[in-house]
């Protein structure tokens, strides 16, 4: 596959490994924000192939594991309605809600359907006009776009019976969150290449700058990890502290001005919490005038109780990359993919998920 | 997150108001819609994410790119996989 | 074994009181059902082999005998049906264990309401299946349920066949420094069928490769030493090696750039973040050969029009019972068995 395949050459990775080794004289920690960046990461075994002065954290880049917990215990109940069809992306069935997931509610009786593209959600909802369907839109930047456009299509063709149950989150506010929080050890960045197609990288210049970070905007190819590592150790051993673009093949500083314009027509910043780590100001998107007859949270009020985690999940701590998968007391015993404690470990772009399928012992315990 | 992927533009059309095409995956087709990519046009290479293509790939960017890199592995000239054709592909990943 | 490739998730929760779609999936779930549920309820030695059909000597002669369960959905899938899966799907167990099929049976449940043409086409499908697969369908029998109790149908199939003499083949019978091959290029009937269902849809050329292997099997015994077989269904050729590397008790390496994948696949695999490692084949299977036959049983195998993109994949050795990956960086990492099916990585 074109623009995939050359970008997995091993004699260029070997080559961009040796560059790293020999432009590091001390040790740094870097964080990919990105769910998508952190599984190449890890299945590749990149981590690993690093020099040791280089420790990678894994932030909160994976909007199945940051969802809030009454978002899915919600996303269920809408779904166990007779009269609701909820469609999902695929990845969201198996996250754990407070008493269990989308996949067994189905399995009791709901009706959830898994799509691949939110414009497959409005077909459900035209070929059935009698009953309610609600889309999970869940994600970063990237998928925001296509969220807006579903709905504004259903909105425009008047498919009134097509609702959003909005679980949008940004970036930016995460990372200034994981900046400013106590013991923080995060000294640079990969950004988030597909996020970053749509926005561009100015929101970023000023993180920067005022937190003095190196930030490259790095792709999900193992070459584009290797050089986007490559970028952010440079600037850390000159005390440079710029935003770069490493995924030149896909963004630009600007981003992608049509799709900002349907996210802006149809969505507005609001306060969000995220899963692990609690509400960050002006972190999340929710529908705006005329598009909120379409928000699932007005047309399904959420009567649940208190959304409870499990007690030994250290989740958090993980998104925020202050813990390893492995050091999680419960990691591989108590929770794996089979039956896991918190989102990281559902998500296949989850770090704890990514740690488990890559083989990694808990630290210090022979696997 | 955001899992795009790369295909080819192989035909443009129209569907419930929206601009939308065909794209291709290195031999498998499926649909996208190309609002947010007004310039593309036919064989033009986008980044496909939940059937939305949200970049055109720069094919200038990514040749410059990739000729520096290929100096960072010691390579000269190599050998880039094509479109798709031809039994090359099909054995080899 | 049963042989569709389910999108549906996996499983999440702790394990309870009910059994879980995972159960079925091929992978870590199913193992322990067979293993904790099955085997010391029922177990005899040849059941708990494992093998994908029970080699029994009756009267000096060794038959092979298989039973499969087939509740594949959509019925009908680019490529093939539930008709001819269910026949091959059997002949191939059989196969692996080096027999000669020679005969089948079958067990229809019919749901109430399912259209009689539907079922026709499935039954002409059969009866072409073991055509091709020189097997005679001698008995069956048929049920009807109510509405919604069956999905359309299910069909269940059992089949015998003869070991010939001075064939053993086995899970058990790996041993380091065999070669592991794979008769075809991986993942291409589990996209397939993914392919005609809701949400994920692509315009043509995913083929399911549901297809009788036996003259395949036949002629790479024939070129040499080929100690395992196993066909490559639920859960993939990683889970199958799994599967071989416990029974063995051997430690085996693959490298991932050895092992074919058709591009129309990959593509596929690529956009809904799959590995084609895991995903289900019906007209591949994995075999464990003597490095010293690896040559010529390969050269045996592309000769078949079956196997015309074997491939070796990797190599067996001495160590714990873990399946690795050497990836296209140089990195090796452990393969391990899933819990469940793949969900598309979507978001």
């Amino acid at each position: 596959m074109r623009f995939v395949d050359e970008y997995r050459d091993e004699r260029i990775a070997r080559g961009l490994l040796d560059e790293i080794a020999r432009t590091v004289t001390r040790p740094w920690t870097i964080m990919e924000v990105c769910g998508g960046q952190t599984h190449t990461l890890i299945r590749q075994g990149i981590d690993q192939l690093l020099p040791p002065e280089i420790e990678l954290v894994h932030g909160p880049g994976c909007p199945v594991c940051v969802t809030p917990l009454a978002l899915i215990d919600e996303a269920i109940e809408i779904a166990r309605r007779p009269g609701s069809i909820l469609c999902s992306f695929g990845d969201m069935l198996r996250v754990p809600g407070s008493e269990e997931d989308l996949f067994i509610s189905r399995a009791a009786g709901a009706d959830v359907r898994v799509v691949y593209s939110p414009l497959d959600a409005v077909e459900v909802a035209r070929r059935n006009p009698d009953r309610t369907v609600v889309f999970f839109a869940v994600g970063f930047e990237t998928t925001a776009p296509a969220n807006a456009t579903a709905v504004k299509q259903a909105h425009d063709l008047g498919i009134e019976n097509f609702a959003l149950l909005v679980a949008h989150v940004l970036v930016p506010p995460a990372m200034t969150a994981i900046l400013v929080s106590p013991g923080n050890r995060v000294q640079g960045f990969l950004a988030p290449g597909h996020v970053c197609t749509v926005m561009g990288w100015t929101e970023y210049e000023p993180i920067a700058r005022d937190f003095r970070v190196p930030i490259v905007v790095t792709g999900f190819e193992p070459l584009d990890l290797l050089e986007g590592i490559r970028m952010v150790v440079g600037q850390l051993e000159e005390g440079r502290a710029e935003v770069e673009n490493q995924y030149v093949r896909s963004v630009r500083r600007e981003g992608n001005l049509e799709a900002q314009a349907v996210v802006a027509e149809v969505f507005e910043v609001c306060d969000r919490a995220w899963r692990g780590i609690g509400v960050i100001p002006n972190s999340g998107l929710r529908l705006r005038e005329p598009y909120r007859e379409h928000d699932a949270e007005l047309i399904f009020p959420h009567e649940g109780g208190l959304a409870s985690e499990s007690e030994e999940c250290i989740a958090g701590m993980v998104l925020r990359g202050r813990a390893k998968p492995d050091q999680c007391v419960a990691y591989g015993e108590l929770c794996t993919p089979e039956h896991p404690l918190g989102a990281p470990m559902v998500s296949s772009e989850g770090a704890c998920a990514a740690y488990f399928l890559a083989g990694r012992a808990r630290a210090g315990v022979p696997r | 997150m955001c899992l795009g992927v790369p295909g080819k533009v192989i035909e443009v059309f129209e569907e419930h108001g929206l601009r939308m095409g065909t794209v291709d995956f290195g031999g498998i087709r499926r649909k996208a819609c190309l609002e947010y990519a007004p310039e593309v046009g036919l064989d033009s290479y986008v980044v496909i994410h939940v059937g939305f293509a949200i970049s055109v790939v720069d094919e200038e960017e990514a040749a410059r790119q990739y000729a520096l890199l290929a100096e960072m592995g010691n390579l000269e000239g190599i050998d880039l996989p094509q479109d798709p054709e031809g039994v090359r592909d099909e054995v080899r990943r | 074994m049963s042989a569709e490739f389910r999108m549906e998730c996996p499983v999440p929760l702790p394990p309870g009181a009910n059994v879980l779609l995972g159960h079925g999936s091929g992978g870590k779930l199913t193992a322990q059902l067979i293993r904790e549920l099955f085997v010391p309820v029922l177990g005899n030695g040849e059941l708990a082999r494992l093998g994908d059909a029970a080699v029994v000597d009756v009267g000096g002669v060794r038959i092979a005998f298989t039973t499969d369960a087939f509740v594949v959905t959509p019925k009908f899938f680019p490529g093939s049906d539930i008709g001819a899966l269910s026949v091959n799907g059997t002949v191939n167990d059989l196969a692996m264990m080096g027999a000669k099929p020679l005969f089948v049976s079958a067990a229809l449940i019919l749901e109430e309401g399912l259209p009689l043409e539907d079922l026709g086409s499935i039954v002409a499908s059969m009866a072409d299946a073991c055509r091709r697969a020189s097997v005679k369908l001698v008995t069956g029998d048929t049920k009807v349920v109510e509405r919604r109790s069956a999905d359309g149908l299910f069909v269940i199939t059992s089949g015998i066949g003869v070991v010939p003499d001075g064939v053993d083949v086995g899970p058990e019978l790996a041993r380091p420094g065999d070669a592991v091959l794979v008769s075809g290029p991986v993942g291409s009937h589990g996209v397939a069928v993914m392919s005609r269902r809701a949400g994920i849809e692509f315009e043509a050329e995913l083929v399911s490769d549901t297809a009788p292997l036996t003259g395949l099997v036949e002629a790479m015994i024939a070129a040499g030493d080929v100690r395992v077989l196993r066909d490559a269904t639920r859960g993939g050729m990683a889970s199958v090696l799994n599967e071989l590397a416990e029974a063995s008790g051997v430690s085996i390496t693959v490298v991932e750039a050895d092992v074919p994948v058709l591009p129309p696949v990959r593509g596929a695999c690529e956009m809904l973040g799959l590995d084609p490692l895991y995903v289900a084949n019906e007209g591949v299977c994995v075999a464990i050969v003597s490095g010293d036959d690896a040559a010529a049983v390969l050269a045996a195998a592309r000769a078949h029009p079956l196997g015309s993109r074997a491939a070796i994949v990797g190599t067996v050795e001495e160590g714990a019972p873990v399946v690795r990956l050497r990836t296209s960086l140089g990195a090796t990492r452990p393969l391990l068995l899933l819990a469940g099916d793949q969900l598309p990585r979507i978001c």
